[in-house]
């Protein structure tokens, strides 16, 4: 039998409290900084975990309409979004390399990503997870490094480099980190996944404003998603689909998936003609124009 | 004053008892250059960052001159670790004359470095949110911690050696010194009466220091290139990051500390003391480093190239042939190769050309620097119809030059308070080459009281 000896019992004490350590360390017991930890199984309480869903058999980039994006153009009206920015912007990109393959069009917002490159490099935890695995950007405690602009794989954050002008009434509102409003100067922005919308059980604005009924928003965790027009399963329609995340192999996995297409059940068919009617430039920031019609509405009242 | 310690003494400490009227004028014409810069970056703080050149590249170029000369400043102040606590370690001994001037630039350039990523926030006025709210998994603290040590460790190797030299100053500049210059003497020479046991305990705490700065000196810049590193952007996206830019950065502190020393060797007529062998030396480890840079571009180039991942072929034309190429190709020829042959040809290594060569690799590395952050942001990460265009505007040219005049400034500034060649270190060289027992040859003698004045 071993003796038992003060080295024997001390020894046995710090391997044990070193292995608890290294435990608490591993399962990250401790809270440093203030990042949420997105992947958890929110057990107890069965968080919503939101997706987002583009279908590319309809989505056309609105061509065939003679419309700019109005996916892009309804969530630049109804989020503020400050001008030059496009948090959900449509990209024409071409299909494959094969001769006459004709034109995808790719809307892309923030990807929402669960191992998400901006908020892994935020300093001060201006960005960040809510727990229901939401990217979200605190503009009060931003302080403008950009470096989450320089870790985006997806190019979906904006920068405030001037001061952004927005209705009145907006900049007059108490800050909301879920609206991101009022937008403020010197700080980063981007898509928030409309999270204020779907808790009051609306939709986002951009699935809203699509003519196509080409987005579908969700709820994994509930396994159903919509587009406005019909309910579906979601995993079904991942499944069924096909459906990738843009940038897979990067490895951020994002809450975006997207169904393999190029508008061809849009009407009519585009194909050919997208570089003469594809209007994004024709994208509008009416913000300015409000804030001079406000103005000079000011200005005549008391006269 | 005919020992060789005494010329030395007086060489050494007269730019500190008399100034020329032409000094006046440059630290005048510096100020104003750094006052530009100051106006600068008033119409930056009033304007934001809509004043840069980075607002028009909708926002696909966030980064411009400021980080690149962010990290440029950092690099050069790789000068002093290297010089000093490397060839310290090594006991190579032509390295005394110029190790007080290495050390110096290493906390000017670290002072002025440090500035930039201030200078390039969007909201200065919320600085301090990185200490209030400090994330630990950010580079940017990383960054922050190794800085700030970095600077507290180059004071302290800075101002270790130069404890018998302002023992020095206090005893011998009694007269035509200001009341406050005598007090800064007298403080900061921490009564050093250059005893047995001071010198021991001095000699310790310069090993300790000069063994700690080495590894500080490399996490530096390690985590400066891991900013960088960091994101999953292709020409960051690499494991050699940390390597290729402490290299570089040596090759710029080396190339900056022959400059410095080329100027102050002929405005302080040190040609005694820093002769051609510190040029020729300090040119070889400047051709050394310039073959280690051209491996690292090699190594970079060749094994991307080679794949062609998705974002390579926009990011090599560029680079290779496209809007970067004559600046590229200037580096690799003109900053890499040239200066090793100015060096490596006999008819040009001498003082001359090894100041040619270590001007030609400063431009350069300013050049890579600049490639590094802006043409790697160019690469389009989303299918773009046309690349992003990054011109910087008059507010950052003038910052720039604003934080170069600093650099300059502050040396001169330097120059005029304490000796820019370490006496007591060279003394002691000196003296044992003559085969003299080191201990005396102090130039004060142990009985002269402490804290004498």
């Amino acid at each position: 039998m071993v003796p038992i000896t003060r080295r024997r019992v001390l020894g046995a004490t710090g391997a044990v409290i070193a292995g608890a350590a290294a435990a608490a360390l591993s399962e990250g017991f401790l809270p440093i900084g203030g990042r949420a930890r997105a992947d958890e199984q929110p057990d107890p309480l069965r968080l919503r975990r939101w997706v987002m869903v583009f279908d590319l058999q309809r989505c056309d980039g609105c061509v065939g309409l003679g419309l700019p994006p109005q996916c892009t153009q309804t969530c630049t009206w109804s989020r503020f979004v400050p001008e030059g920015q496009q948090w959900l912007e449509v990209f024409e990109s071409e299909l494959n390399e094969l001769p006459d393959a004709g034109i995808q069009f790719l809307p892309a917002l923030c990807m929402q990503c669960q191992n998400a490159p901006c908020t892994n490099v935020c300093p001060v935890a201006a960005t960040f997870h809510t727990p229901e695995g939401v990217v979200l950007i605190d503009q009060e405690r931003c302080i403008g490094c950009r470096l989450c602009m320089a870790a985006c794989p997806y190019d979906r954050r904006f920068f405030n480099w001037d001061e952004p002008v927005q209705p009145p009434q907006v900049k007059s509102s108490p800050y909301n980190v879920q609206t991101q409003t009022p937008a403020i100067k010197g700080t980063v922005m981007k898509c928030d996944f409309c999270t204020d919308r779907a808790e009051a059980g609306g939709l986002p604005f951009c699935v809203e404003g699509c003519p196509r009924d080409a987005i579908y928003y969700g709820d994994i965790e509930e396994d159903i998603a919509t587009n406005g027009s019909e309910v579906v399963q979601l995993s079904r329609l991942l499944n069924e689909n096909e459906a990738f995340r843009y940038k897979e192999e990067l490895g951020t996995k994002p809450r975006v998936y997207y169904m393999q297409g190029h508008g061809e059940k849009a009407l009519p068919k585009t194909k050919t003609e997208h570089e003469r009617t594809f209007m994004k430039d024709r994208l509008e920031w009416p913000w300015e124009r409000i804030v001079a019609e406000l103005e000079k509405l000011g200005a005549e009242k008391p006269a | 004053m005919e020992t060789g310690a005494g010329r030395l003494e007086e060489l050494a400490l007269a730019p500190l008892r008399r100034t020329r009227r032409g000094y006046y004028l440059v630290l005048l014409g510096l100020l104003v250059i750094v006052g530009v810069g100051v106006f600068a970056y008033s119409r930056q703080l009033a304007g934001g960052l809509a004043v840069t050149g980075m607002a028009p590249t909708e926002n696909k170029i966030m980064w411009g001159l400021y980080i690149t000369n962010f990290v440029f400043f950092i690099g050069i102040s790789h000068a002093g670790t290297l010089i000093s606590a490397i060839l310290r370690v090594s006991k190579a001994d032509w390295r005394t004359p110029v190790t007080r001037m290495a050390e110096f630039i290493t906390v000017v350039a670290l002072m002025v470095g440090a500035l930039f990523p201030i200078i390039d926030l969007g909201r200065p006025d919320r600085m301090l949110n990185v200490i209030r709210y400090g994330r630990f998994q950010s580079p940017i603290l990383w960054d922050l911690f190794a800085i700030s040590t970095y600077l507290f460790g180059s004071f302290v190797y800075l101002y270790l050696p130069l404890i018998p030299d302002l023992a020095t100053c206090r005893d011998r500049l009694h007269d035509n010194i200001s009341a406050p210059r005598r007090w800064f003497y007298r403080t900061f020479s921490a009564g050093w009466r250059g005893a047995p046991d001071q010198r021991r305990i001095l000699a310790m705490a310069l090993v300790l220091m000069m063994i700690v700065i080495i590894p500080v000196a490399v996490s530096v810049h390690t985590v400066v290139s891991w900013i960088f590193a960091m994101t999953l952007r292709t020409g960051w996206n690499s494991t050699m990051f940390g390597a290729y830019f402490v290299a570089g950065a040596i090759f710029s502190g080396t190339a900056t500390l022959i400059v410095v020393m080329a100027i102050l060797r002929r405005t302080n007529h040190l040609e005694a003391y820093i002769t051609q062998k510190q040029f020729v030396y300090l040119g070889y480890l400047m051709a050394a480093l310039g073959m280690v840079m051209v491996y690292f571009n090699l190594s970079e180039f060749v094994t991307a190239g080679y794949k062609l991942e998705e974002g390579e072929p926009v990011y090599l034309n560029q680079v290779f042939t496209g809007t970067f190429a004559p600046i590229y190709w200037f580096y690799i020829f003109g900053g890499l190769l040239l200066p090793a042959l100015i060096v490596l040809m006999p008819w040009t290594r001498n003082v001359a050309g090894v100041l040619v060569a270590a001007v030609f690799v400063d431009i350069a590395m300013w050049l890579e620097r600049y490639i590094i952050v802006v043409a790697t942001l160019r690469v389009p990460q989303m299918p773009y119809n046309d690349l992003a265009t990054y011109a910087p505007t008059w507010v950052e040219v003038a910052i720039t030059a604003g934080a170069f005049a600093l650099f300059a400034f502050l040396i001169m500034v330097f120059v005029k308070i304490v000796p820019v060649i370490s006496i007591w270190e060279v003394s002691e060289q000196l003296e044992q080459e003559q085969g003299q027992p080191a201990i005396d040859a102090l130039p004060f003698p142990a009985a002269q009281p402490a804290g004498g004045s």
